[in-house]
């Protein structure tokens, strides 16, 4: 409560600086330009749109108007490719001249452009997952207010070992970093609490059929997936209909149980249990507020892309408010961005750790079928979850990333 | 007829804008984008020797683009010099070109078309899978771009001026390869390859020659590319990659040596530029394609030129008629 | 081994699926000398039909007809206005057939969005066949079974009607079939139409399995292009035993060979090409 006041004086104070002097109403009068890095076209379009759809949503309910500042939004559509992202990012940052980029949707899109806005000094506020770029190779430009590929899926090895009492587990998820990353974080903290990992799968990313996958999976307690796109459409109705859900239960990452992918799925999800830093369930104002846009605008119920471009439109409008007439100065929004705290958005209370990721709950839900809908019922919430996770951050720093070698999986039968 | 007075003109001109450029697009994006026509163009060029002066379609040639980006970033994340990296990515890219030709030239038409597109995809996985050569789906980014002759390439305009400069050699070497007699041979090979066999020419060493040739100039503007975005992934050598490629080529014009740069700057521009204010560019460029294709099946520069002839053939006739009636 | 046993009949499920999806393939590449790079468009904007038929309470079956009979009619709408003037000529083909591929997958993409849609297996096949450490669904039994009919009614179509005769000889010399009098210009434009309509139906009956989302075509058309090239060009049979060559070459080559799945499909593919280039059952191209 009295942070929020404390804003809201703030933003008063700014405000009133600026009727006060003129140059420095001049200023503020150019608009704020936030660009976002998107994909509009092409197979990820999906997630693409939804973060569109997010972004819009926070911007109209504060009536394209954050702490003072007329914002400007220019939606720059990547195709889904590294050099389209490197473009496109080029375009935002030399050609409009935004203030800050949100985005981009995948990995290897955010891989490719890290350096480059690192040169050009603007601060980009990601939803991408990669591990290190905050982490070995933090950057001081990019915060991430959703999380790192792991983030969740040490609380999902965490619950399934010490709650489901689960002991050999197999993973299956796509072959590229974010699946790793994700696997990698589960393993360990599974592996940690005395559970064993004994098989793990990896698809190719177009996969047209995972029976082959499926049909090697046995004498396990559960399956944990770490999908991404559509891919975890495909994949849980073949595990349901080739009858290993009713023998063994699974487990999902938030891409793979994503909510605004609920609509796609049919019974084949029922009981499927995943961990997520978002549920369109949460009870704050925030998230009443932005389900209830994103409901009334698009008619759809939001899920990770959506609610992560939300908090960032929220984490840039805090980092004006700190700043106040200097917002405009790149580097000073950088850091004021890493500083940012948020008592209230959809997912929860969010602040930065100083490598620019968040420290932010993580739900693990279960999906059930109510009214004829499927939803994600939260059942436990681990609160302000690092992406350290419990482990020491200079030795887990210490450790190489995670990736498909690593932590080595020394129980594989 | 002076026919080439207008020619010398408007290549001059070319020129004249090409080399000024920079200073009128004050934007280093604008000039970033002039850059990337100019080594899509060089890529297209150089499918262009195969797909139109050997009539030998290829749908691989995203995998000689990667393959020369991928040599060369490794070898410079590795701690090589620019130099090494940049002739061992040639090297390479030479080798497999030699491989594809040595297994595709078995054929001619839809079934080399095939089998390119089945070894562009296996060297497409590789990239993919062996994650610990080529860091998978993360890519490999290149911290440095090359100096020349001590002039760094970082900003866009010096850059610019490097690609420009590597533009001209290869269209230089097109114009010389297509009236040199290995050009004209290979046109042979492709209009009368029996004939030419007859004749003593020996058809399979003359396209895999041609093979190569094509195969070094897209390496080099694999090269291109991975300076250009200092990072390489696996998706540039995806299929997608080859078929834009091959639209490029298509859509200008093949067999012109003004086709593939002018589909280059369709699709560059397209893809980058007119994306920002048309949301479904995607379907643009398809209806492009499909007009283009509707109206000038050889392609956008030969179907102009047949335009602009019959247009100044009905002028003069018009004239010529005027001055009968007078 | 029910490892086993699971593998090999999905192989043959798989198998099933490619058969709807390569025919249409096969017959208009080995009759009309396309290489139709829409194919998968077909396919996918088939599915997203039968999405839609499904939504408005259409039966299953009849979804998939409908589908399929809309999409010939698409297909025969863009071989008569638009391919039929680049006949013979293989690099506009190519550059339209990519160009057309661009603009449906667009149009899916602003009509469908970009979410996956998945419908349900339809109510008569649900559930799984439980034999010997066996359990299969039914579904994808039932698409092997619709495979084989429509391989039995293209057989019976091809072989035994007018209108296979012709399509023979369209195959085997276009130029003589023309001047005995054949309508090869007719014909082409109803083999398109047939082609397209077949793979808008195996779009639907594979929409329950692999589910409908942007980028299915672009997952499919390679599928098309290696079941053809294997099985030869132009031949039905072939078409039909490569389809379960490449099921039993994926599923297996996926569990067992994981470090080559991406190349699985595309070594044989090159083997083929470089010793037989004109497919295990294909005659010589010229």
């Amino acid at each position: 409560m009295k942070v929020q006041r404390r804003t809201v004086l703030k933003g008063l104070l700014a405000a009133s600086a600026a009727v006060a002097a003129p140059p420095f109403l001049r200023a503020q009068a150019a608009p704020f330009k936030i660009g976002l890095l998107t994909v509009k076209t092409g197979p990820l379009a999906q997630g693409g749109n939804q973060m569109e759809q997010g972004i819009l949503t926070f911007l109209t309910e504060k009536n394209k108007t954050l702490a003072g500042r007329a914002i400007e939004l220019i939606v720059a559509d990547t195709g889904g490719n590294p050099a389209g992202a490197k473009t496109k990012a080029s375009e935002l940052i030399e050609r409009d001249k935004v203030n800050v980029i949100l985005g981009p949707l995948a990995a290897f899109e955010l891989l490719a452009i890290t350096d480059y806005v690192r040169d050009n000094a603007t601060p980009l506020i990601s939803i991408a997952a990669a591990e290190d770029v905050t982490q070995r190779k933090a950057n001081p430009f990019v915060i991430r207010p959703s999380a790192t590929s792991a983030q969740c899926c040490h609380a999902m090895g965490d619950f399934a070992s010490k709650e489901l009492k689960f002991k050999r587990a197999a993973t299956i998820s796509e072959d590229f970093a974010f699946g790793y990353e994700q696997m990698a974080g589960f393993q360990r903290v599974f592996e940690d609490n005395g559970g064993k990992v004994v098989k793990k799968l990896w698809p190719p990313f177009v996969t047209p059929d995972y029976t082959p996958y499926i049909a090697q999976i046995s004498n396990v307690d559960c399956v944990f997936n770490g999908f991404a796109g559509s891919n975890p459409v495909k994949f849980m109705r073949a595990y349901a209909d080739l009858g290993v859900k009713d023998k063994i239960p699974l487990l999902a990452g938030w891409t793979a149980m994503d909510d605004a992918l609920l609509k796609s799925l049919g019974d084949e999800a029922v009981g499927v249990i995943s961990a997520a830093w978002y549920s369109s369930e949460a009870n704050t104002p925030s998230n009443k507020r932005f389900v209830e846009g994103m409901q009334k605008a698009y008619g759809v119920l939001p899920g990770g892309y959506s609610a992560g471009m939300y908090v960032a439109g929220q984490c840039v409008e805090a980092a004006i408010q700190i700043l106040g007439g200097k917002a405009d100065d790149r580097k000073a929004l950088a850091e004021a961005l890493h500083k940012v705290s948020l008592t209230d958005t959809p997912r929860g209370p969010v602040k930065f750790d100083q490598y620019g990721n968040v420290v932010g709950d993580v739900f693990i839900r279960k999906c059930e079928k109510k009214d004829g809908k499927l939803v994600n019922t939260v059942i436990k919430t681990y609160p302000n979850v690092s992406q350290f996770w419990s482990y020491d951050e200079k030795a887990f720093l210490g450790n190489p990333v995670y990736s498909r070698d690593y932590p080595p999986a020394k129980n594989l039968e | 007829m002076s026919a080439r007075g207008p020619r010398f003109f408007a290549i001059g001109v070319a020129i004249a804008i090409l080399l000024t450029l920079p200073l009128w697009i004050a934007n280093s994006y604008y000039v970033n984008i002039a850059s990337q026509i100019l080594l899509w163009a060089v890529a297209a060029l150089a499918l262009n020797v195969l797909v139109g002066y050997g009539g030998l379609v290829s749908l691989g040639h995203a995998a000689l683009f990667g393959a020369a980006g991928y040599t060369a970033a490794l070898l410079l994340k590795a701690g090589h010099g620019h130099l090494v990296a940049d002739l061992a990515a040639i090297g390479f890219t030479l080798f497999v070109s030699a491989i594809f030709a040595i297994l595709s030239l078995r054929s001619t038409g839809i079934a080399f078309l095939m089998i390119t597109l089945a070894l562009g995809q296996i060297l497409w996985g590789i990239a993919y899978r062996w994650v610990s050569l080529t860091q998978g789906d993360n890519g490999v980014n290149v911290t440095t771009r090359p100096r020349f002759f001590g002039i760094s390439l970082a900003t866009a305009d010096a850059f610019y001026y490097a690609v420009l400069i590597v533009f001209a050699l290869a269209v230089i070497s097109m114009a010389i390869f297509v009236r040199s007699p290995f050009g004209a041979s290979l046109r042979g090979t492709r209009d009368q390859a029996r004939r030419m066999n007859a004749l003593g020419y020996n058809v399979w060493l003359i396209r895999f020659l041609a093979f190569l040739f094509s195969g070094f100039w897209t390496g080099i503007a694999g090269l291109l590319f991975v300076y250009y975005n200092q990072f390489i992934s696996p998706q540039v050598m995806a299929l997608q990659t080859s078929a834009e490629i091959l639209l490029m080529v298509i859509s200008g014009g093949t067999a012109t040596l003004l086709g593939p740069i002018a589909g280059a700057a369709i699709v560059v521009v397209m893809k980058n530029v007119a994306s920002a204010y048309i949301e479904r560019w995607n379907l643009v460029l398809g209806v492009i394609f499909v007009l283009i294709i509707s109206f000038m099946p050889d392609g956008l520069i030969p179907g102009t030129a047949r335009i602009w002839r019959s247009g100044w053939q009905t002028l003069r006739a018009r004239a010529a008629r005027g001055v009968r009636v007078s | 081994m029910s490892l086993w046993l699971t593998l090999a009949v999905n192989s043959i499920a798989l198998g099933g699926l490619l058969f709807l999806l390569s025919a249409g393939f096969s017959l208009i590449f080995g009759l009309m000398r396309i290489p139709n790079l829409m194919h998968g468009s077909f396919f996918m904007l088939g599915a997203y039909f039968g999405v839609s038929f499904l939504q408005q309470g259409v039966n299953f079956w009849l979804a998939a007809l409908l589908s399929g009979v809309a999409m010939a009619l698409i297909g025969g709408l863009i071989e008569r206005f638009l391919l039929k003037r680049l006949s013979g000529q293989e690099l506009p083909q190519v550059l339209l057939t990519l160009g057309l591929s661009f603009i449906i997958a667009d149009l899916c993409l602003m009509i469908w969005t970009g979410d996956p849609w998945q419908p349900a297996t339809p109510p008569q096949l649900r559930g799984a066949v439980q034999v010997a450490g066996l359990f299969f669904p039914i579904y994808r039994l039932a698409i092997v079974a619709v495979a084989v009919v429509v391989a039995l009614a293209l057989w019976l179509m091809i072989d035994w009607t007018r209108l296979g005769a012709k399509i023979r000889a369209g195959v085997d010399d276009a130029p003589i079939a023309r001047m005995v009098g054949i309508h090869v210009s007719k014909l082409f434009t109803l083999i398109f139409a047939l082609g397209a309509g077949l793979a808008a139906f195996g779009g639907v009956m594979g929409a329950p399995y692999l589910s409908v989302y942007p980028g299915l075509d672009a997952e499919m058309l390679p599928l098309a292009l290696i079941v053809v090239i294997l099985g030869g060009t132009g031949s039905l049979v072939g078409a039909f035993v490569g389809s379960f060559v490449i099921g039993f070459l994926y599923n297996f080559g996926q569990a067992m060979f994981p470090d080559l799945a991406y190349v699985i499909l595309f070594l044989p593919m090159v083997l083929v090409l470089v010793l037989r280039p004109q497919g295990l059952f294909g005659k010589v191209m010229s």
